[in-house]
């Protein structure tokens, strides 16, 4: 049962069945770990926005090195005009790399390996992006689908090819973050298997792999955290600044 | 060999592990939906709630710290500044009140010198005028003395001889003729005695 490397996937739930009409919100594992990731995130910022002193204290160092960090990949791929929307990409940031995180750390659940969070998250920002492009631009947005300096007769076919590429956004944004953190955790349990059943004549060599991968995957953490923010950055780009 | 030895080991414990391979049953729990309902609610409470709280409380007291920090040193840096053009100022003005004494004090030195040589110089002429005319007026006197010499000398020349006559002869003689010998030797000898 332990070394199927799947069964940290599963969600069950804690505590008694809560049910809305047909629908079951039991709090479960994932919804504990989506909790536990947010308390951290504000407790960690509530400290570091609690006192401002003219030298910062490590915690607030730690915030204000975040805040600037984020703002500063907002204002260089979506400019000035997406500050209003900088809470937000904020929140999306640390939620994400807090789940990640929280992920790494043994005998946790990752929120973000399920499809259905993700997509979620890529859906919600997929169709946000969308009204705020036709809110911006009106009609107009549906230019972003025929990019200029195109021959006239290749533009059906790029046409069609932007908007197949515009419409698949929210499924590759959502797979991309939810496959490479399933498939590392996978890959890890597998290696943790390795060193199990090959005890101590033979789990070494697995142990070695397992210590590298757990580095690589805190990376893997971090950057795909990034990447989910960046990306949404710059489909927020699209919708504000059009440049086709 | 021992290595070759090791690799084998590992190799026969995979085949026959059954541990390893025990991950066939179960597929991916993710693509279950008995839980996506729950997850989806959870997700949008918790990310709702963690969105409102950080854009409503944290970022604005995050934000106004470094506004208010970058301020702060703009402020120290302006009034950094401002001292060190201050300080330059009054060094400067320093410079200046030490130059300007060295120059005063010159000059006070070199005045003062003047005056004293030109009051030196005064003193000096004067005194040779004085001195000059002493020596004149000694000169003078001397050339009179000189110049009435003969003139007392022959006087007496002429009374003695007269007076030696006398005695010689006893009988008086005139004094007139006397002279006339005496100034006919004096205009013989004149010179021998007074070199002129």
């Amino acid at each position: 049962m332990a070394a199927n490397p799947m069964t940290q996937f599963e969600v069950y739930r804690i505590g008694p069945e809560i049910k809305i009409g047909a629908f079951d919100i039991s709090f479960t594992n994932a919804s504990l770990f989506m909790v536990v990731s947010s308390l951290a995130i504000l407790l960690i910022f509530n400290l570091g926005a609690k006192k401002n002193s003219m030298l910062p204290n490590k915690i607030q160092l730690l915030a204000e090195l975040s805040y600037t960090f984020v703002s500063k990949m907002i204002s260089d791929t979506a400019g000035s005009k997406a500050k209003p929307y900088f809470a937000f990409i904020f929140s999306l940031f640390m939620f994400v790399l807090f789940c990640n995180m929280f992920g790494m750390i043994p005998y946790t659940f990752t929120v973000t390996s399920h499809i259905i969070v993700t997509f979620v998250l890529a859906a919600f920002i997929f169709i946000g992006v969308t009204i705020i492009g036709f809110i911006k631009h009106g009609f107009g947005y549906l230019k972003l689908f025929v990019p200029s300096g195109v021959p006239i007769v290749l533009l059906p076919l790029i046409v069609v090819i932007e908007i197949i590429s515009y419409l698949s956004r929210p499924i590759s944004l959502s797979v991309r973050l939810f496959a490479n953190m399933m498939a590392g955790h996978t890959m890890m349990k597998v290696f943790g298997g390795f060193v199990i059943s090959l005890g101590i004549v033979g789990g070494w060599l697995p142990l070695t792999f397992s210590v590298a991968l757990t580095g690589l995957e805190i990376l893997v953490a971090f950057l795909q955290a990034y990447v989910f923010a960046i990306l949404t950055c710059i489909y927020l780009n699209d919708a504000l600044n059009l440049h086709h | 060999m021992i290595k070759k030895f090791f690799f084998q080991l590992i190799f026969l414990y995979l085949f026959f592990s059954k541990e390893v391979f025990a991950a066939e049953s179960g597929g991916m729990p993710q693509l279950d939906p008995e839980f996506w309902i729950s997850q989806v609610f959870w997700l949008t409470l918790v990310f709702g709630t963690l969105y409102i709280v950080l854009s409503n409380l944290i970022l604005p007291k995050i934000s106004a710290n470094l506004e208010l920090r970058k301020s702060q040193i703009q402020e120290n840096i302006e009034a950094a500044d401002n001292q060190r053009k201050d300080s330059e100022l009054k060094l400067k003005e320093y410079d200046d009140i030490i130059s300007k004494s060295k120059l005063e004090s010159k000059n006070f030195f070199n005045d003062t010198r003047e005056k004293t040589l030109k009051t030196i110089n005064v003193k000096r002429d004067l005194l040779e005028k004085q001195i000059d005319e002493e020596i004149k007026k000694a000169e003078n006197e001397i050339d009179q003395l000189r110049k009435s010499a003969p003139q007392k000398i022959n006087k007496i020349a002429i009374e003695t001889s007269s007076e030696i006559l006398k005695n010689l002869i006893g009988a008086e003689i005139n004094n007139s003729s006397i002279s006339a010998i005496v100034d006919d030797l004096f205009k013989k000898n004149g010179s021998k005695y007074y070199g002129n």
